[in-house]
């Protein structure tokens, strides 16, 4: 098969041409390797590329093939994982120079279990420094780009993983959502990702940013390969005592459920100033195709919207000054001279809101509010069974655009922050374009509704085709 | 301005982070700013009643039996340290004279 074809296959296709032996994973690993070669000088999506240890288990996955041996969802897949998760002897920086150096000794959970099937691993990923930011930007190595059109961020603070998705340059990717990381660049870069309930995915071996908020989820291509991720990596991990014990569900066979008659909430508070017209246009149409396929559209409200932002920007800091604490350049990375500037204001902020004379002014009040969020939802998801929004006000913004104002990047986490602090799962799916730049539905569901959520944005999907659409990357 | 320029000092102190003085400035103004936005927003919310919440799946006080499992060898550990010496880190004296 020709290596434009095969960079443009789903996870699901490229497993049943490799269970078939259509095509063996070294042709497959050499297609992404040469993609790579091709575009990542300009998408600039990968700090770490590992061909070496990618070619090596393509070729041990061919052996298992020949051998007739029994393949795992991920055996032989190429795949792409954002560099704040640690891989064993691969270096991790979490684009940070901090970390520029650091070899990890261990494998996150999630990696692992991929690894364990023998995911082709073909590097690690593009992002914020140490996952603070909305664009990419704040990266200590480099700027990713956005593969619709160069001039503009993928956002982030996945955004390597978005890019490398969309770029064709991966079949997958492992993120991490604190806010909205893995949904906000996967709707700027028109791909698929997913956010799951908090607890629901091992966070072990992810580097810490807010942990209260952090939650692991894959960007993939389409909704069917999110599925496919999500039933591996699901479940309880003795090594991280915030995932529960709650069985998971089959993801994959409930994804063709009909959902007519299902109850879609639309909160009034996302459909407001500040968005801008064209994307709710497209969002619009997007929620009147819900409605052909048999869902019931309501309108609903969560009071609380316009405080999540705030209240996320107390919380977050206060976590991160903790988490931070722990690069002290003795037992791994270099002094704290090298955090970036975003990783400084943040820590700053965060020693400050929970310094004396200031924990309740700030940080209690924050952590009263959020309380107010999360009940926002529950009350909610008493009337309808999920709900659909915009991921982001707008689409993806240009390069050096809000760099140089904090506050207004904050903003960019309006639609996506409220499902952290309130725990619940939410997927970005793929709904459309303004002047060219892809946009992307919200779903929300209630704890522990992954199947849910999957299976309206599976629904969704099937009955259009904006996730086929790709980047001519120029 | 909420902040002072001494705060921001003493914040950056306990913080371990050492700023210049075109940072100390910075962040002075946008911590300010930042702070100022958010709790002019978080003011307008009534929470005399609301309790706090930090865990949001109702998991409370996780343990897990206190058995010996394999871990990491010293070498492992130790790989990534700065400065190590007889299977120990070398860090900065932390008592006094």
């Amino acid at each position: 098969m020709i290596d434009s074809v095969l960079v443009n296959l789903t996870v699901r296709e490229s497993r049943e041409l490799l269970k078939n032996k259509k095509i063996s994973s070294t042709e497959l690993t050499k297609a992404f390797l040469a993609r790579i070669k091709a575009v990542d000088e300009k998408v600039k999506a990968f700090v770490t590329l590992t061909p070496e240890v990618a070619l090596e288990q393509a070729k041990t996955v061919d052996k298992f093939i020949q051998e007739g041996q029994e393949l795992g969802t991920f055996s032989g897949i190429p795949g792409v994982i954002k560099d704040v998760f640690v891989t064993s002897g691969v270096r991790t920086t979490a684009s940070s120079r901090i970390l520029e150096n650091f070899e990890p000794p261990y494998s996150a959970t999630a990696v692992e279990k991929l690894l364990d099937q023998r995911m082709v691993l073909l590097g690690k990923a593009n992002c914020d420094e140490f996952a603070m930011g909305a664009s990419t930007e704040n990266s200590a190595f480099f700027k990713t780009r956005n593969p619709w059109n160069l001039d503009y961020v993928p956002g982030g603070s996945s955004g390597g993983s978005a890019a490398a998705v969309a770029a064709s340059e991966a079949l997958f990717s492992i993120a991490s959502d604190t806010g909205g990381s893995v949904r906000q660049p996967a709707s700027f870069c028109g791909v698929v990702g997913l956010k799951p309930t908090y607890g629901r995915v091992s966070r072990y071996g992810l580097i810490a940013m807010a942990s209260s908020l952090d939650t692991v989820g894959p960007i993939t291509k389409n909704v069917f390969d999110s599925a496919l991720v999500l039933q591996l990596i699901a479940g309880f991990d003795p090594n991280d005592s915030t995932t529960v014990s709650k069985e998971v569900p089959d993801y994959v066979s409930t994804l063709t459920k009909p959902i007519k008659n299902l109850k879609v909430g639309l909160p009034k508070e996302y459909f407001v100033k500040g968005i801008d017209p064209k994307v709710e246009k497209v969002v619009s149409s997007a929620i009147d195709k819900l409605a052909q396929l048999g869902a019931k559209i309501i309108e609903v409200s969560l009071p609380h919207t316009q405080y999540a932002v705030p209240t996320y920007y107390i919380i977050v800091p206060s976590e991160v000054s903790s988490n931070m604490a722990r690069y002290d350049g003795i037992r791994f990375g270099q002094k704290r001279d090298k955090f970036g500037d975003e990783v400084k204001r943040r820590i700053m902020l965060g020693t400050y809101a929970l310094s004396s004379g200031y924990y309740e002014a700030y940080y209690l009040k924050a952590a009263k509010v959020r309380t107010l969020i999360k009940k926002d939802f529950e009350e909610v998801f008493k009337k309808v069974d999920v709900l659909a929004t915009p991921t982001t006000p707008t689409t993806a913004f240009k390069l050096g655009e809000k760099i140089e104002d904090p506050l207004t990047m904050y903003l960019s986490d309006v639609f996506t922050s409220p499902a952290n602090l309130a725990g619940v799962p939410a997927i970005s799916v793929p709904c459309g374009f303004v002047d060219h730049l892809p946009v992307g539905l919200q779903i929300i569901g209630p704890h522990f509704e992954e199947e849910r959520i999957l299976n309206l944005a599976y629904q969704y999907e099937q009955a259009t085709d904006w996730s086929k659409v790709k980047p001519d990357i120029k | 301005m909420i902040l002072s320029k001494a705060e921001v000092e003493h914040v950056a102190k306990l913080a371990q982070l050492k700023l210049k003085d075109e940072e100390v400035e910075r962040y002075l103004k946008q911590l300010s700013e930042i702070i100022d936005y958010n709790m002019s927003l978080l003011g307008q919310v009534k929470t005399d009643d609301v309790d706090p919440t930090a865990q949001v799946t109702g998991l409370e006080t996780v343990v897990r039996e206190d058995e010996p499992r394999p871990s990491l060898s010293q070498e492992e550990v130790l790989k990534n340290a700065s400065q190590k010496e007889n299977g120990y880190f070398i860090t900065k004296a932390v008592l006094g004279e």
